[in-house]
């Protein structure tokens, strides 16, 4: 349902009154949009010293460096947790009773548990000596792998029995029907979800500065306390330029997903992509 | 010695710290995406453009800048003073709201389109329209997501516990101090958190059964 | 979808505008951390050829031809990390310098690691570091998990206030204040007790607490004299450290328990280090420029 049908195309006196909502709207927006830009002036926030800070190559260097140690740990993570995610969903939907028992407990107990307890639990060597890396590694993997199973298992079961009766019925086994029928039907139907899981991973990777990973979170933090200009702490001008390249590396992600989802709406075979919301009912955000 | 015996009282202190900070921060993005929700899908554009805005940057920020914000610019620029409570419920509650807002959109759009052309061609408003026919529809298709979005935000409330708030993550750091068993820590903590998920889990698979029948 | 398309496509422009497209200026970035080290001062350390002791942690060193030392990055004066060319400085990083010098290991070759307060312990044990040198207070519940060499200073619990600040003078008057430390420091557990009677937050790092006193969210930190007096010697005419020290922070060197060689070898560098001189010029020319007084060094009991 389109929001157009939520209300008639305007008469006269709907215009008029929707041109007045629109002028209060946007005056309310903007003097909240003002006061906070006033505080700022007022503490100083704009003093061009304060921003000057990144313009030194040090500390672009320095947050090169943190953007590529996150990017490691996401892309390291990512594929990780894929190839985890179809393990445990080939477990999941197995037909021995315990393997699939096994794996119903392990992605309902690790999706319950704050990743954030994971990993630090890993990293101080629950299951043995472990780096901050490789620990953020192996937690995101974890739970990322646990959801994306389970959206596999969507994905899966979405695909049309027939298809599946259809190979049995020409001799397939069961391993065949699995990796050449199911999965990749179940893949593209469910691209998009496991982009926008990828977004997600790729945020919690900013959990790595309680492990002392330094990814960018964790120098944004160094930057903005150790970095005094003339006194002040450059804290505000930090979050402002590390929010800029988070938002940026995720709607880049997202932007991935749209165009994914629309070039396999445009195809007319095979079953129709989910859309690209990000898939709620599995999804911790 | 037995961790959870001897610190019953630091438990259960940790274990309201999460749940009060669920329960707050659950109400707050509970309304607050329904209004985010009502902005996006409104006739007036720059409600809709504030509301597309709060979605995106607050769907594409990990949590955790905003607890940076939240703690250390908030004060510093805004409100100088502020309980550390409210800052953790302002974080949590604002991030989950975009979730909830987008959850509640496309709750809305399931209803199918008859029903709202029905409603106008009886000659009610927009907010008419939203009130008594879109919404108590829409409400059945939001539940199932709502529940996973309430079970992430308890589990989110983690982080707040990493900064300053007295949660179950954060006992641990102080029991780990004392020289408990690590282990045995993180088991009695991930209990802690399994009560909350499941209990919210539960919750709503109960109201989704009532609506079932209601239909 | 065109309005994601375009704000992505800007927002990736911009982030790579600002990071990837290195150069710009050089030098270090906002106020020149040179008032907190006087360079030229400083003394250099002969560093010692064959060493052998036997040590399992001191072997792994050699072989990897690096020692990894832990320190702290954001504490003026004692452990610092300027952040656009990483370099470490302060009174922690010259006696890691000393102590690995007489391990063998010139300035070069240290690998320097930030660690922050709360995960000291752990970092030792699991191995993650080789020395732990970064205010670390030797008490017993530490020495459980992990073992000191030292003494190499004593510092004190102390409070640090606002400049305007009237009512707090020290530990007897922070009744129902907010005293803002790090996580399971032992000034923070003292300051709780009934007799004190603070409200206590809890952060993991004390440069956050030190915005937080700035910002008004918290009255006073509470930690040790020289840690605070490095900050306000950064804050100059903001915070002030009020009130005598009301407890004894013996710093040590934090190594893998067990490691007795390990542990004599670095307790020998730093009496050899104070004997000759090296311990005072060191101080004088970084703690000593925060306004601490220098004080004889301690008698080393752990070695």
């Amino acid at each position: 349902m389109s929001a157009s049908v939520l209300f008639d195309a305007p008469g006269p006196k709907a215009r008029v009154r929707n041109v007045i909502y629109s002028v209060v709207g946007s005056l309310a927006l903007l003097a909240l949009v003002a006061w906070v830009f006033l505080r700022l002036s007022d503490k100083g926030q704009f003093d061009g010293a304060l921003w000057d800070i990144f313009n030194y190559a040090g500390i672009r260097e320095n947050i090169l460096d943190a953007l590529l140690s996150t990017l490691k740990v996401f892309a390291l993570a990512g594929v990780f947790s894929l190839v985890f995610a179809v393990l445990l969903c080939v477990a999941r939907l197995s037909d021995h009773k315990p393997v699939r028992w096994v794996a119903v407990v392990f992605i309902d107990l690790f999706r319950s548990i704050p990743l954030l307890i994971t990993i630090f639990a890993l990293w101080v060597g629950i299951l043995g000596h472990m780096t901050s890396m490789w620990a953020l590694v192996l937690g995101l993997t974890i739970y990322n792998g646990c959801v994306q199973a389970e959206i596999l298992r969507a994905g899966v079961n979405s695909v049309p029995k027939g298809q599946a009766e259809a190979a049995y019925a020409l001799g397939l086994r069961k391993t065949q029907v699995t990796a050449s029928i199911l999965f990749p039907q179940a893949v593209r139907a469910m691209l998009p979800s496991i982009i926008s899981q990828l977004v997600v991973t790729l945020k919690d990777t900013s959990l790595g500065f309680m492990i002392l990973y330094p990814e960018l979170l964790y120098s944004a933090r160094l930057i903005g306390n150790n970095t005094p200009v003339n006194g002040v702490y450059p804290l505000v001008q930090t979050v402002i330029v590390f929010g800029a390249i988070y938002i940026a590396l995720c709607l880049a992600l997202a932007a991935l997903a749209n165009w994914i989802e629309r070039r396999g709406r445009r195809a007319k075979v095979g079953i129709q992509p989910a859309k690209a919301e990000p898939p709620v009912e599995v999804t911790k955000v | 010695m037995n961790v959870l015996l001897d610190n019953l009282a630091l438990f259960r202190e940790g274990f309201l710290g999460t749940l009060s900070l669920t329960a707050v921060s659950a109400v707050l993005a509970l309304v607050l995406g329904l209004v985010i929700a009502g902005f996006r899908v409104s006739p007036v554009p720059p409600l809709r453009i504030f509301g597309t805005l709060w979605v995106t940057v607050l769907r594409n920020t990990p949590l955790t800048l905003l607890f940076l914000v939240a703690f250390f610019v908030v004060p510093k620029v805004l409100f100088p003073g502020i309980n550390s409570f409210v800052l953790a419920v302002c974080a949590c509650g604002f991030y989950t709201s975009a979730f909830i807002a987008e959850a509640i959109r496309s709750g809305i759009n399931t209803v199918p389109m008859g029903q709202a052309e029905a409603a106008r061609a009886i000659g009610m408003s927009f907010t008419q329209t939203m009130r008594i026919v879109v919404l108590p529809q829409a409400t059945r298709a939001v539940v199932p997501p709502l529940s996973s979005l309430l079970i992430a935000l308890t589990k989110n409330t983690a982080i707040a516990g990493a900064f300053d708030n007295v949660d179950l993550f954060n006992i641990q750091k102080t029991l780990s101090n004392d020289g408990y068993d690590i282990a045995m820590i993180f088991v009695w903590i991930t209990i802690g958190y399994l009560i909350i998920t499941y209990a919210i889990n539960g919750l709503f698979r109960l109201l989704e059964n009532r609506l079932e029948v209601a239909r | 979808m065109k309005f994601h398309k375009t704000a992505a496509s800007a927002a990736v422009i911009l982030a790579l505008a600002a990071t990837a497209a290195c150069g710009g200026k050089s030098g270090s970035a906002g106020d020149k951390p040179k008032d907190q080290t006087d360079e030229k001062a400083l003394p250099t350390y002969e560093v010692a050829k064959k060493v052998d002791v036997d040590s399992p942690v001191l072997k792994r060193a050699q072989k990897r031809g690096k020692l990894v030392i832990g320190a702290k990055a954001d504490q003026p004066y004692l452990g610092f990390q300027d952040q656009s060319n990483k370099k470490y400085s302060g009174f922690d990083i010259e006696i890691a310098k000393m102590v690995a010098a007489d391990l063998g290991f010139s300035p070069k070759q240290i690998q320097w690691k930030t660690v922050d307060s709360g995960a000291r312990e752990t970092a030792v044990g699991k191995g993650d570091v080789d020395l732990m040198i970064g205010t670390y207070t030797i008490n017993d519940e530490r020495k459980k998990q992990i073992d000191f060499a030292g003494p190499y200073f004593h510092a004190g619990a102390s409070l640090l206030v606002r400049k305007d600040e009237k009512e707090l003078k020290g530990p007897e008057t922070v009744k129902g204040k907010k005293v803002c430390s790090i996580v399971g420091s032992t000034p923070l557990q003292v300051i709780k007790q009934p007799k004190y009677g603070a409200k206590v937050t809890e952060l993991s790092k004390y440069s956050e607490c030190v915005s937080q006193v700035l910002d008004g969210q918290v009255d006073a930190v509470t930690t040790d004299d020289a840690i605070l007096m490095g900050y306000a010697a950064q804050n100059k005419g903001k915070l002030k450290v009020v009130g005598k020290p009301f407890s004894d922070e013996p710093y040590g060197v934090g190594l893998k328990k067990g490691d007795k060689e390990l542990q004599k070898a670095v307790a020998d560098a730093l009496k050899a280090h104070q004997d000759n001189g090296d311990y005072k010029k060191a101080y004088d020319a970084t703690l000593g420029l925060s306004g601490s007084k220098f004080k004889q060094p301690p008698e080393i009991t752990e070695k």
